[in-house]
Formats: structure tokens, C-alpha cells, sequence
């Protein structure tokens, strides 16, 4: 099976490879997946806790090129937009920006699933109240 | 001078030697013949060129030409050897038994076997890969008719104790099969010696075509038969029948002439690679060999890089270096290769494995460029991977609840 050249680039060139300091307050991390799957997502964002935007987005991903490409894309996606509007990434959108093929679809969940999870434990410790959202279909 | 790609893959495939080829040539051409056509010369041709082959094959283990049932490769010997044996000796009994790091061509063979009113026995492995012995003379019962245990593992390259094995087979009466398709032509196989009754392997594992392989079926002490499993005009023996693809097989008979001719110089300069491969990639923090380092072929090893996926790993360096790996993020189950896992090794090692098969035609220089390369990736993406900066951190990744899905 052949990547497209999204995923490629995004494996190859990762954007926003790296750790936040997770004993902030204003950083959610999000850690989704599993070794025994396959893969691991580590998704975190800092919010400006003035305006709610998210200033950075930080990824570590143990799993095949697509899990890596998808997590790479969503933070890039997250800089720069307000938490409420992170909440709005679809999977099926990480799907066709990277033209994942069927097999590679849990790739682009999990990393909603990474999103939701940083957004929940910013959430949290802000003393907001944990989203509740529907399982994800496709695992 | 290094020459790209560097093709590692050698247990999936091997390349056909050029001096194969240059024998298969002229039987598309010009000696078309079908060598069950008894009564014209380009019958004749072909016969004896199928002859000649057949005495290639038997010569490379150890076997009388007439106990060679040409096949379409190691799949269908597989098939034809465990249900044949199964219809055959049905009055004897209906237990078979074989091991769970078995190839899926015997595996699910044996289940079909199972729905048709047979009872099979699959084997633990150890973390070597290899099977017990105890455990095998245990689990014989008086309507044991045949012990199916391959000779070297596809992913690992262990090799099975063969003589213990068929000692025992053959001690309460059971017959002795081996799916030997990655060892024939690499290591010294001889049915004799190793106590074989039936034996299936391929051509083009060993440097030959695709589509040919053979059944060795033992003629004498004790005579083994098969029941055919396509009806047709009775070729082989009447055990396979169908026209005989005599280019493959003329190729076939070549390739193993070659093994034998080449494969103490081969094994030796092969091993070689294979051990200055290993060694420099076990110099990587955290990276572990699978299956067994004493009992295993020459070309072969699998190596767990901890902490980074295999397919993601692959996919560092595969334009130019094709290797596979046990991970198996592609398939819809996300199941890791079941052979590791019947080693014991846990989903996560089994997800971080990749199998470097040498052969023939890699080179040193070719060796270098992989050990470079492939040290230069697990690198890279351990410095993206979570789990190993969890593991720096001193976090033990068993305590974590992880979120399965």
C-alpha cells in the first residue's frame, strides 16, 4: 500500500514534534491508544487563559506513518484556534486532508480521540466540567 | 558499490539466479512440449527435461527421484500432503498433530481438516520457538496419523529438532510431514537422515520461479501414499494431476542444483552478513533478537527495536530497503504477527519487530547502508515516540491504564 504524499511529507517532517510542561495549568495533555495496538498518541495543548486560544500544540506518536501524520496535522490544526473550535475537528477531515485509505482510518480517530482527551484534562483542571462524548465508532 | 534497493525480504521471495532463467528459456520456446504426450519428440523433450529435473530435486534431499510429486508451490504441497495423508489413512485414524508458529498454508489446512471430523493438537512454542518434545510424545494418541512440524520458521528462522521429531513420529507409528519451504537450499536437508515421510517446498524460495514446488512423498520404509486432491489425468503418480509446468520445473531442478553446489560458500558468507547486521543493530538501546540465535537459518533475524512501530520504522527507509515487520497495522484486525505472539512476546514487542531475511545477492556494501539507515530511523522516531520518553522517565508502561480500543 502506497502513502500519498501527505503522510510522507508529515513522516518525514514532522510539525510540532515535542513535550509540554504538564504540571501547567493551562496545558491539556491527551494520551489515547495502547502499545499492544499498536499505537500511542500523545497529543498537548497550551491555552492562553486569557482569550481561550490554543497558543501551541505539542505530539509524540508510537505507531505506523499515518498515526504519525495524523497527529502531526492535528496540531497544526490546533494552533490558533479557541478551544470550543478545536472541539469541531472531525476524523474524516484528517481522513481527506491525508487521503487515508480505509485500513488507516482508526489512525485519523485517534487522534480526535487526542484532541477530545487534551481539551478534557485542560477542562478539568480549570475547573470546568470533563465533556462527555460518544465512543468512537471505528476501533 | 552500493547497490539500491537493498532487498531483505529474501523469506517472502527470493530473486531467480540468471542461471536459472538461461536454463527455462528455450521450454516456452522451442521445446513447448507437454511432457505427458507420450508419442512425439517434443513430448519426449519435455519428458526427460522434467526427468532430469526431477533428479535435481531428489539429489538436494537426499530422496529417490520417484518420490518427487511436483507441485504449484509450497501451499498447495502443504495442502496436499495433511489432507491427502488425512483422506488416505482415515481407516488408522483421524488426530494429527502440529505446532501454533506453523505457516497459515498448514494452520488453516489443519482447521479445514478439523470441520471435516479430524482432531488436531496445536503445539506451544517456547520462547525460542521451539517445540517440546515431552510435550509431543504426550500428545499422541493411538489415532495419531501424522506429526506435522515445520522444518524453519518463516518469521524467526528457527529450526525445529527434525530428527527428535520424527524419531518420535515415527516410534508410535505416525507418519512424519514437514513444511521445509524455507530451509530447503539453505540448510543441509535430507529426508533420510531427518526421518521425513512427506515434505513440501518451493522454487522460489531457494532462487527459482514462482509457481513450482514439490511434494516429497517416501516410497519405501514406509511407503507413504496420498489421496489426490484434484481429479484429472493421474500425473504424478496419480497424486497431483494436471499438465506439468515443465519451464518452472526445469528451473526448479536448476535452483536446486545451485543450492548444493553453492551452499556452504553461500552460508558462510550470508551468515556472516546476517551476524555483522545483528550485532551493530543490537548496539541500539533496548533492541532484542526473536526466536532462537542457536537453532536458526544462516539468513535470517528478527529484531524488536522497543518503543517504535514497525511499520512506521519500515517506513523510514523502505523506498530504498524492503525488510517486513511483524506489526501488521495494515490489516483490519491490528494483530500483530501470531508467531511472536506464541513465543510469549508481548503485543507491543511483537508491534516493534522487523525481519531481515539475507540471501544470494546482498552485498556488504548493501549491509552498511542498513544498519545505517535503520539505526539512523529508530532513532529519529524514538525522539517522537511517547513510550520511549516514558521509558527514559523511568515510567513503567505496564502499570499504565492505557485507553484500549
Amino acid at each position: 500500500m502506497a502513502y500519498s504524499e501527505k503522510v510522507i511529507d508529515h513522516y518525514q517532517n514532522p510539525k510540532n514534534v515535542g513535550t509540554l510542561d504538564k504540571s501547567q495549568k493551562n496545558v491539556g495533555t491527551g494520551l489515547v491508544g495502547a502499545p499492544e495496538c499498536g499505537d500511542v498518541m500523545r497529543l498537548q495543548i497550551q491555552v492562553d487563559e486569557e482569550t481561550g486560544v490554543i497558543t501551541d500544540a505539542k505530539f509524540k506518536t508510537f505507531g505506523c506513518g499515518s498515526a504519525i501524520a495524523s497527529s502531526s496535522l492535528a496540531t497544526e490544526w490546533l494552533k490558533g484556534k479557541s478551544v470550543d473550535e478545536a472541539l469541531t475537528i472531525d476524523n474524516m477531515d484528517i481522513v481527506e486532508e491525508l487521503n487515508l485509505p480505509p485500513v488507516k482510518i482508526h489512525c485519523s480517530v485517534l487522534a480526535e480521540d487526542a484532541i477530545k482527551s487534551a481539551i478534557n484534562d485542560y477542562r478539568i483542571k480549570n475547573g470546568m466540567e470533563k465533556i462527555r462524548f460518544e465512543e468512537s465508532v471505528v476501533h | 558499490m552500493l547497490k539500491l534497493p537493498v532487498y531483505l525480504d529474501n523469506n517472502a521471495t527470493t530473486p531467480m539466479d540468471p542461471r536459472v532463467l538461461e536454463t527455462m528459456i528455450p521450454y516456452f520456446t522451442e521445446h513447448f512440449g507437454n511432457a505427458a504426450s507420450r508419442n512425439h519428440p517434443f513430448g519426449w523433450e519435455a519428458e526427460e527435461a522434467v526427468d532430469y529435473a526431477r533428479e535435481q530435486v531428489a539429489k538436494l534431499i537426499g530422496a529417490d527421484p520417484k518420490e518427487i510429486i511436483f507441485t504449484s508451490g509450497a501451499t498447495e504441497g502443504d495442502n496436499l500432503g495433511l489432507k491427502g495423508v488425512y483422506e488416505m489413512y482415515a481407516s488408522k485414524g483421524n488426530h494429527i498433530i502440529t505446532a501454533t508458529t506453523e505457516h497459515k498454508a498448514v494452520l488453516d489446512t489443519c482447521k479445514h481438516i478439523e470441520k471435516l471430523g479430524g482432531e488436531v493438537t496445536y503445539l506451544e512454542v517456547n520462547r525460542e520457538g521451539l517445540i517440546d518434545l515431552q510435550e509431543l510424545e504426550a500428545a499422541i494418541k493411538p489415532t495419531t496419523i501424522l506429526v506435522a512440524i515445520m522444518y524453519a520458521n518463516n518469521e524467526i528462522g528457527t529450526i525445529q529438532p527434525i530428527k527428535e521429531i520424527s524419531a518420535i513420529a515415527k516410534k508410535h507409528g505416525a507418519l512424519f510431514f514437514t513444511d521445509a519451504t524455507q530451509a530447503v537450499g539453505k540448510i543441509p536437508v535430507n529426508v533420510n537422515k531427518d526421518g521425513i515421510d512427506l515434505m513440501a517446498f518451493s522454487a522460489h524460495k531457494m532462487y527459482g520461479p514462482k509457481g513450482v514446488g514439490a511434494l516429497y512423498v517416501r516410497r519405501k520404509n514406509p511407503r507413504v501414499k496420498v489421496t489426490a486432491q484434484m481429479d484429472g489425468g493421474g500425473h504424478e503418480r496419480a497424486m497431483r494431476s494436471g499438465t506439468l509446468n515443465v519451464p518452472g520445473i526445469v528451473g526448479f531442478g536448476k535452483a536446486c542444483e545451485l543450492c548444493m553446489l553453492d551452499m556452504e560458500k553461500d552460508t558462510q558468507r550470508i551468515s556472516k552478513l546476517r551476524d555483522k547486521l545483528e550485532t551493530e543493530l543490537l548496539k541500539l538501546e533496548e533492541a532484542y533478537v526473536n526466536g532462537s540465535r542457536e537453532h536458526r537459518l544462516p539468513h535470517v533475524s528478527n529484531i524488536s527495536f522497543k518503543y517504535v512501530e514497525g511499520e512506521g520504522l519500515m517506513m523510514g527507509f523502505n523506498k530504498n530497503i524492503a525488510v517486513s515487520s511483524g506489526s501488521a497495522c495494515t490489516s483490519a484486525s491490528l494483530e500483530p504477527s501470531y508467531v511472536l505472539k506464541a513465543l510469549g512476546l508481548g503485543d507491543d514487542l511483537a508491534h516493534s519487530s522487523l525481519r531481515f531475511g539475507l540471501g544470494r545477492f546482498t552485498t556488504d556494501e548493501q549491509i552498511d547502508y542498513t544498519i545505517e539507515q535503520v539505526s539512523n530511523t529508530v532513532l529519529r522516531l524514538r525522539e517522537m515516540s511517547p513510550l520511549w520518553e516514558m521509558y527514559k522517565e523511568g515510567i513503567d508502561l505496564n502499570k499504565i491504564e492505557w485507553a484500549a480500543h
